[in-house]
């Protein structure tokens, strides 16, 4: 089980099933039969996807009982993209620093 | 072509992940800057604002390692894994983890002298394609040809 959010978050996002509701959702909230349709897939299979998407936050559902349309939940994923950022990000700043520790470190070598 | 000061990003393969960087320096010095406890904490800093709090290497094939940091707002990051060969000055081998539920990459370090200069590159492969993609976000751009790209889009609406 994924021990933090952002874990939770990418696990969810691991599965291209998932990833494509979630893209269906950026169009607005759905019901678990109009997100069905494209995938060729059961409403059970689907409501499966949508229970783990549910607990990482990534989506909610509507309270009304028969339709419970589903609905986006843009922070986990900014959360993740800003995590993608920040991970080039530390890379690209370190390695701007090495260049100048390896010049420091010519220099005394010489 | 990888000019000196730029790192390249790419995907070699579906369950890898590319960083490329030429430093003006040669190999020994390179290897010896990204392997010493002395040297790291002097450049594996990441942007302003973050400190190394925790810098060990164990440097033979089984040796762990492990690099902690400390943010002035007090976030915190750590970065793990074990070495599984050593090559000097041209190659490691070794695991990397960001910690419990993250996938854990196997990195290999490559590192090539040319004219006095180093290209360095750090290839990481991944369980799978899915955690690679979900840890570079890459699968926003395919997800099963549903547009990610108007996701992308809303994403940068927010920030």
């Amino acid at each position: 089980m994924a021990s933090d959010p952002l874990s939770a978050t990418f696990a969810a996002l691991a599965d291209p099933t998932r990833r494509a509701i979630l893209a269906r959702l950026t169009d607005g909230a759905a019901t678990v039969k109009e997100l069905s349709e494209p995938f060729a897939m059961s409403g059970p299979a689907v409501s499966k996807h949508l229970r783990v998407l549910e607990r990482a936050g990534l989506i909610s559902r509507g309270r009304q009982a028969q339709w419970r349309p589903c609905r986006l939940e843009a922070r986990p994923l900014k959360e993740v993209a800003d995590w993608a950022e920040d991970y080039r990000r530390f890379w690209d700043a370190s390695y701007d620093r090495l260049d100048d520790y390896l010049q420091q470190l010519k220099e005394k070598d010489q | 072509m990888t000019i000196a000061g730029a790192t390249t990003y790419t995907t070699p393969s579906e369950r890898e992940f590319a960083m490329t960087r030429v430093f003006d320096a040669p190999r020994e010095l390179v290897f010896a800057a990204l392997t010493s406890p002395e040297h790291v904490p002097h450049w594996l800093l990441g942007p302003d604002g973050w400190s190394m709090t925790v810098c060990e290497i164990d440097l033979r094939p089984g040796g762990a390692w492990r690099f902690a940091w400390r943010r002035d707002d007090g976030t915190e990051l750590e970065l793990s894994g074990e070495y599984r060969e050593i090559v000097p000055p041209e190659r490691i081998v070794q695991t990397e983890s960001w910690g419990a539920g993250w996938a854990e990459t196997l990195n290999t370090l490559a590192l090539i002298e040319e004219d006095g200069r180093t290209t360095m590159t750090q290839t990481m492969l991944y369980p799978s394609q899915e955690a690679r993609d979900a840890a570079l976000q890459t699968g926003m751009k395919d997800g099963a040809s549903m547009s990610f790209d108007r996701l992308a889009s809303y994403l940068e609406s927010l920030s």
